[in-house]
């Protein structure tokens, strides 16, 4: 166990680094720089003497070779400090502390939602004897998968905060914010959720232990819930890592049309400006969720599914 | 170094100032040609209250000198005073914190008097050792002070004469310093904030003597600006003497377009900045919101030329794009209602502005001919081509406004119309420094915003950057000796005949002036704009 995790650790620590390695490449070839991107700050065309803007190359280090840059990023990126925002001269570190708390109220909330109303969706679509209803409920979820983010938040916003004053449409003061931004984000995932899990559950319930419950004289809704849903439930599991993939990448759009601040915010600001400090920061951010979220998977799933270890024992066995 | 300043008529001119200023309070009658009629219908301004502004976009920095976006400027123009202030209606630069000055006939020495009495918001005075220590902080601040920087070249220093006395000193002749001395970018701050990092003064803000002063704020999510008490140091222009009215202003950071209109239609806002065309019908629908547009100063929207392109260099060339775009068109299909067609480099909301539009009228024929005379001829593909070249251009525009795209693409329709082809080509705004440096293009698309005539000397004298490269000559005498005369009727003269030269040889061609937009609702009242076309909320109030 030891060693798998030491493995995991090792891969981990890999995917950062090309994580990190990679974005900053494709940074350095972009024309333009985070100094003239400041110099155009008021968005006009009025022109900047050379030597000025050289000096100020300089002053932040872009002058220098890209591997001396590269070696001095990742020297101290290593020790946790990603350096100044080019932009606003605040830590990149605090930068996005400031702004995670944000993003994570944004992405718990989405995704409770997203396991409620998914599952409820999954479960009932499967569950109910009428015909009409479960093909309704089965076309839900891909509704929601191909519906932009972005236009559902502006049709919830008019409706419920322009036309009928229910909730704020911008901001993130208090849980009446919250609701919109939350649902909006919900939506997609909570579809691919539901989506996955409702063929996992008429997979599940094909199989010949269901009937056997079925023969002892289980009641339907105990079939359902306590034998079927625990095994289909596990390839949705394995999902998780992806819907917190899913739940950052959707947090730029919903974020932006809510107006909230967050990771989601700091990283179309940042990308705008070409500020590299923060892009790298938010990269190796993300990409840090991403591996945490996987690793947590394949560590939690053996204890939901003793078959894994097993497995993992016979491999070791023979191998 | 002795110099004898020449003392100009500026007492009797704030005599005439204040004597105005003071008459429109009293009759409160007049208003300003675009402040509400509230005050006019007899309602008493009340003092109190909160208005929330919502804007589209953060700079991500609270210090007015490194900030050059309107939205975040919004804001931050009200917790800096300047030494002057610039009427918007006349271009005059009238007192503010400086209640007379004078200026060395060299236009190389300003001489500031200032009033006795304001104070920072850390309670230390306004005076002299404070403008010292505002200017030679503020060329050291970096990229983002690009504005301030600009104003202050050629700084040699300022010597502080006495308390209220400072004398500020350039090694060549500027006379665009004293407009620029009532610009945001020059705002006077404390001499504790002086002392502060570019990046501190970003994340920490500055201590300035203006009517609110920045009370709070949350990065991407709003500014907060409570108001001043004690105020007593107001701009020449105002109609309220003392304190502002509103007890705090928030500016929130909402960047869909569509969200502001609804927040500002449903009451959630007060007001909004940046009002697009496409905005105006949700907003005149409900009948509780104001519209109000003014003309941003300075160099409006233009193809830039290249000037040593092969191509470009053929003045029948660049004449005939200038006369085949249809300015009137553009105005009408993209942008805000009150916009107005080019009718010289500079908008008409510029000091020093002249009226050119019969040389920017639209006149197909005259493109046609002008290309014919020259030898361009239709060939298969409707492109004229003279010696196997075809009459092809590459525009290269940043997505730093909604307006861009619509607009090339219709000068694209209408230079087809006449046989010139144009491509366009959007770039990242991380790259135009890269672009006007390096000269690697045929035309850039883009305006400038500055309330004084002499952006035409660092747009287009070939001594400076020469972005377009032209070649020197006639031009750049004109501009270089109106950047020396204090003589407004001579600088008049010689800013008229610079912006003849740029018309006549098409160096670049004047297609649209920026018009900045506000959707105000009718309950706040003299929200107004200052000369260059950014708000003011010293007067403003709410009912």
């Amino acid at each position: 166990m030891r060693r798998y995790l030491a493995g995991r650790l090792g891969q981990a620590v890999a995917v950062l680094w090309a994580a990190y390695t990679v974005s900053f490449l494709v940074l350095d070839l972009l024309p333009g720089d985070p100094v003239s991107a400041m110099a155009a700050g008021g968005l006009d065309q009025a022109a900047i003497e050379p030597a000025q803007i050289e000096a100020l190359r300089r002053e932040y280090g872009f002058d220098q070779p890209i591997l001396v840059q590269y070696l001095n990023y990742l020297g101290r990126a290593v020790r946790g400090d990603f350096g100044n925002s080019v932009a606003t001269g605040r830590p990149v570190t605090s930068t996005l502390a400031d702004a995670l708390p944000y993003t994570l109220q944004l992405t718990a909330a989405a995704l409770v939602l997203a396991v409620v109303l998914g599952g409820a969706v999954a479960l009932y679509a499967t569950y109910t004897a009428h015909r009409w209803l479960r093909q309704l409920l089965m076309s839900l979820p891909s509704l929601g998968v191909s519906l932009p983010t972005f236009w559902i938040g502006l049709m919830l916003v008019q409706l419920l905060s322009f036309r009928l004053h229910l909730l704020p449409a911008f901001g993130n003061d208090g849980a009446a914010s919250l609701i919109l931004p939350a649902v909006t984000l919900a939506v997609p995932t909570g579809a691919m959720l539901a989506q996955l899990l409702a063929k996992s559950l008429l997979t599940t319930l094909d199989e010949p232990y269901v009937q056997t419950a079925r023969a002892k004289g289980a009641g339907r809704t105990r079939v359902h819930l306590r034998h079927a849903l625990r095994n289909a439930a596990l390839p949705a599991f394995t999902m998780a890592g992806i819907l917190v993939g899913n739940l950052m990448a959707g947090s730029v759009v919903v974020e932006t049309v809510f107006s909230r601040n967050g990771v989601g915010r700091e990283t179309v600001s940042a990308v705008t400006v070409q500020d590299i400090p923060v892009v790298q920061g938010v990269i190796v951010f993300g990409a840090s969720t991403f591996v945490l979220a996987n690793l947590a998977v394949d560590l939690i799933y053996p204890l939901l599914d003793p078959r894994i270890v097993v497995a993992a024992a016979q491999q070791r066995s023979t191998g | 170094m002795h110099r004898a300043p020449q003392t100009t008529a500026v007492r009797r001119r704030l005599i005439a100032t204040l004597a105005v200023a003071g008459s429109i309070v009293l009759t409160t009658a007049c208003g300003s040609d675009v402040g509400t009629a509230g005050a006019a219908d007899g309602d008493a301004a009340k003092a109190g209250g909160t208005l929330t502004f919502a804007v589209g976009s953060y700079a991500g920095c609270v210090d007015p000198q490194q900030v050059g976006s309107n939205d975040t400027i919004y804001a931050l123009r009200q917790i800096v005073d300047s030494l002057t202030d610039q009427d918007p209606a006349t271009g005059k630069v009238v007192p503010w914190l400086a209640e007379r000055w004078e200026v060395s006939p060299d236009a190389r020495t300003f001489t500031f008097h200032l009033r006795p009495g304001a104070t920072f918001s850390d309670g230390t005075p306004v005076d002299a050792q404070a403008v010292k220590d505002t200017f030679d902080a503020a060329p050291k601040l970096g990229a983002k002070a690009v504005l301030a920087i600009g104003y202050l070249s050629g700084y040699t220093g300022t010597r502080v004469v006495d308390d209220l006395t400072a004398e500020v000193s350039f090694k060549q002749p500027n006379a665009q310093f004293l407009q620029a001395t009532s610009t945001f970018s020059l705002g006077l701050v404390s001499s504790a904030s002086a002392r502060k990092t570019a990046d501190q003064r970003c994340t920490e803000g500055i201590i300035g003597s203006g009517p609110f002063k920045l009370e709070g704020y949350k990065a991407n999510q709003s500014i907060t600006l409570a108001r001043r008490t004690g105020y007593n140091w107001g701009s020449s222009l105002w109609r309220k003497p003392g304190e502002a009215y509103l007890d705090k202003v928030v500016f929130t950071i909402v960047p869909e377009a569509g969200v502001r209109t609804g927040s500002l239609q449903s009451g959630q806002v007060d007001a909004i900045g940046s009002v697009g065309l496409a905005d105006e019908s949700a907003l005149q629908g409900g009948g509780n919101v104001d519209l109000r547009a003014r003309a941003n100063p300075g160099v409006v929207f233009n193809l830039g030329l290249n000037n040593s392109r092969p191509l470009l260099r053929d003045l029948a060339v660049r004449q005939a794009i200038q006369a085949a775009i249809n300015r009137q068109e553009i105005v009408n299909a993209t942008f805000p209602t009150g916009s107005k067609p080019a009718t010289s480099v500079l908008a008409h909301t510029t000091p020093l502005y002249t009226d050119l539009s019969a040389q920017l009228a639209f006149d197909p024929g005259k493109a046609v001919s002008l290309l014919e005379a020259a030898g361009w001829r239709l060939g298969a593909d409707g492109i004229r081509a003279k010696d196997g070249t075809r009459l092809s251009l590459e525009v290269d525009w940043f997505a730093n406004a909604a307006t861009n795209r619509p607009t090339l693409e219709l000068i694209q329709q209408q230079l087809k119309a006449v046989g010139v082809e144009i491509r366009l080509r959007e770039l990242p705004i991380a790259q135009i420094t890269q672009i006007q440096q390096s000269g690697d293009f045929d035309a850039l698309w883009g305006n400038i915003t500055r309330a004084d005539p002499d952006i035409l000397r660092s747009s287009y004298s070939t001594a400076l950057a020469n972005t377009y490269r032209l070649d020197p000559g006639k031009l750049d005498t004109v501009l270089d000796e109106q950047a020396a005369t204090t003589d407004t009727t001579k600088r008049q003269a010689l800013v008229s005949q610079a912006q003849q030269l740029i018309v006549e040889n098409a160096y670049v061609i004047p297609v649209v002036e920026l018009t900045t937009e506000l959707g105000v609702a009718k309950r706040v009242h003299d929200l107004d704009f200052e000369a260059s076309s950014r708000i003011q909320l010293h007067d403003t109030w709410k009912s």
